[in-house]
């Protein structure tokens, strides 16, 4: 086990370097010119090319490229992710106003899925190939299949129409007025919160299949318990593992994730704000949220891996 | 043990089950199967729209009429029309084929590659086996988005690049899956034994590895078509994917659809029941045919 461990913690050292040398290597390629982007805004007026190149020089980004790796690389070992160039401000700070919003809404959208989601896959299991079973399933299904920015359009257009309110343009955090927030958020959580809900319930479903079939749980039966006692007692508990890893990993997939409903709804968070940094060729951004994203996402499957090795005895690591 | 892999080889595997012919097979998968015969003819219904849509459809969806911005939904125009005057049904129809061909480009080339890569590394093992993993997680780590994003924009917004897009970030999924499988199936005797009487590492890898991953092959193939499907949808909404006028069922929804949505709620509702019904389709018939493929769920 703890080799096992020491061996996955290394690997992290060589993923993570491929993630920051891809992102740089991709953002550098990506057509577009952020000094120009800066001087000329959105117009395409004519720029001083003295201006171009001083504005370069002073970014830095008529170093060599190996050059302005290396130095970002350091920078992130000493948790320094630059300022961005768009902006000037400090990039660890541009996401700490931002990380709230996507926290609250990856926190509460897991929380509206799981409490939807564990119920409906036990009793499709429970009933499988019966109606019950087969409306589940529809419903989970088209969860995946409905896209959520058009949910979105629904909702909103639903709500201007009946109601005359349109999204708010800024922030309210929930430490200041809970209930605004509350208005603010409910509908992006549902939207998230069911497609989330899909997913889960699905899994919820096909482990607890299986563990149905176990021969432990036919002695269980001929034991004569009930079935909410087998199913919920003895059933669940050895299908959960899947289910919380899948929570884990959706959870950290959540916060970067939610572009698309965050354009929708017209919410400033961490998917919106990678989305314009790509647009503005604001380098310093991207690379700190892919890698930030991308970090979390190995750290994340790590636990999970581990929690495996910890709660299911059956899973020996070498 | 044929090299041809069919439905009918794994339905059948119980122990001296009869071979069933394939009718008889496509029978045997409706009436145990209702959902997933429901995903197949809600896909068979996709594939001839898009196969025939010059013949179905009732006008040209790139040619506008000034005089009918705006039109609501009537006999004429079944789904109205939208800010140029274009038929929202027609486009509808079109908009089937750039899904279906982008779904299933995408996710064939990105599930094939993923497997191929997954098959290898499997079976090379060692230090092959090693890189093309630590490759592969970095591709998976790589948040999905961010990739299709930087690609479409070094590429430009057009369909094949909207392909390549969308195809990256499946690759390393299949293989992870494939390569799970090929580790188990390369432990065979049959492959020991194939391999004692010198048969070439090609021949091996494609006569039989390749033929036993079948099955978790057509699992993620399926799943990754509506996967594509959405993705294609989301990027053409967020303006990265297929360019007007094309007819992209994500590209009606964005923009003008949300500006003109209360005026012309039918722009941005037929769209997104085209996009929604053909996913469910895909998942529907995919998760029947995994429950049919994979012996653990087969009712016992």
């Amino acid at each position: 086990m703890r080799t096992y461990l020491l061996k996955r913690l290394f690997l992290i050292v060589p993923t993570l370097f491929g993630v920051a040398a891809l992102v740089f290597v991709i953002m550098r390629v990506i057509p577009g010119d952020v000094t120009a982007l800066i001087l000329g805004g959105d117009q395409t007026g004519r720029i001083d090319r003295q201006q171009i190149d001083a504005l370069r020089h002073q970014l830095g980004l008529d170093q060599p490229l190996l050059v302005q790796f290396g130095s970002w690389l350091w920078g992130v070992l000493r948790l320094d992710f630059g300022n961005s160039l768009w902006t000037g401000r400090p990039v660890v700070e541009e996401l700490l106003v931002r990380l709230p919003l996507s926290l609250e809404l990856a926190f509460l959208a897991t929380i509206v899925s799981v409490l939807l989601a564990i119920p409906l896959g036990m009793l499709a299991a429970a009933r499988q190939d019966t109606w019950v079973d087969y409306l589940v399933r529809v419903v989970s299904i088209g969860g995946l299949a409905i896209p959520s920015f058009w949910v979105g359009i629904l909702i909103i257009l639903f709500l201007v129409i009946r109601f005359g309110w349109g999204p708010p343009l800024e922030f309210t955090p929930p430490w200041v007025d809970p209930w605004a927030n509350f208005q603010q958020m409910v509908w992006p959580v549902v939207t998230v919160g069911y497609r989330y809900a899909a997913v889960t319930t699905r899994m919820t479903r096909s482990t607890l299949l299986e563990v149905l079939r176990d021969d432990y749980i036919r002695t269980a039966w001929a034991k004569g318990l009930g079935e909410r006692t087998i199913v919920i007692r003895h059933a669940l508990k050895n299908a959960m593992l899947p289910v919380v890893a899948l929570i884990g990993t959706e959870f950290a997939f959540l916060i970067g994730g939610l572009v698309v409903t965050e354009t929708v709804f017209t919410l400033n968070g961490v998917g919106r704000f990678v989305v314009d940094a790509v647009a503005h060729r604001d380098y310093p951004v991207v690379q700190a949220l892919v890698f930030v994203i991308a970090g979390s996402f190995v750290v994340v499957n790590l636990v999970v891996d581990l929690a495996y090795a910890w709660f299911d005895p059956r899973i020996r690591y070498r | 043990m044929s090299a041809h892999y069919s439905l009918a080889d794994t339905a059948a595997s119980a122990p001296l089950a009869p071979r069933l012919t394939f009718v008889e097979e496509v029978v045997k998968f409706v009436r145990t199967k209702p959902l997933g015969a429901g995903g197949a003819v809600i896909i068979l219904g996709m594939l001839v729209v898009a196969l025939f849509a010059e013949r179905l459809a009732p006008y040209d969806p790139y040619k506008g009429d000034y005089a009918l911005q705006f039109a609501r939904p009537s006999a004429e125009h079944w789904f109205g029309t939208d800010e140029f005057g274009r038929d929202v049904l027609s486009r509808v129809m079109y908009g089937a084929r750039i899904a279906l061909f982008v779904g299933f480009t995408a996710s064939f080339a990105g599930c094939s590659l993923g497997a191929l890569l997954g098959v290898v590394s499997a079976y090379s093992g060692g230090k092959v086996d090693l890189l093309l993993e630590r490759l592969m997680d970095i591709l998976l780590a790589f948040p999905q988005l961010i990739l299709a994003l930087a690609i479409a924009s070094i590429l430009g917004p057009a369909v094949q690049n909207v392909v390549i897009a969308i195809t990256i970030p499946i690759i390393p999924r299949a293989a992870r899956v494939v390569r799970a499988t090929a580790l188990a199936v390369k432990e065979n005797q049959y492959v020991e034994a194939v391999q004692a009487l010198g048969a070439l590492r090609r021949r091996v890898i494609f006569q039989h590895i390749v033929p036993n991953i079948m099955a978790p092959y057509i699992i993620i193939l399926t799943a990754a078509l509506g996967a594509a499907i959405l993705a294609e949808a989301a990027l053409s909404y967020l303006g990265l994917g297929t360019a007007e006028p094309t007819p992209s069922w994500g590209l009606m929804l964005s923009g003008s659809a949300s500006s003109y949505a209360e005026k012309a709620p039918w722009i941005a509702l037929f769209p997104g029941i085209a996009i929604s019904l053909a996913v469910f389709g895909f998942n529907l018939f995919g998760d029947s045919l995994r429950d049919a493929l994979d012996p653990k769920l087969r009712r016992g």
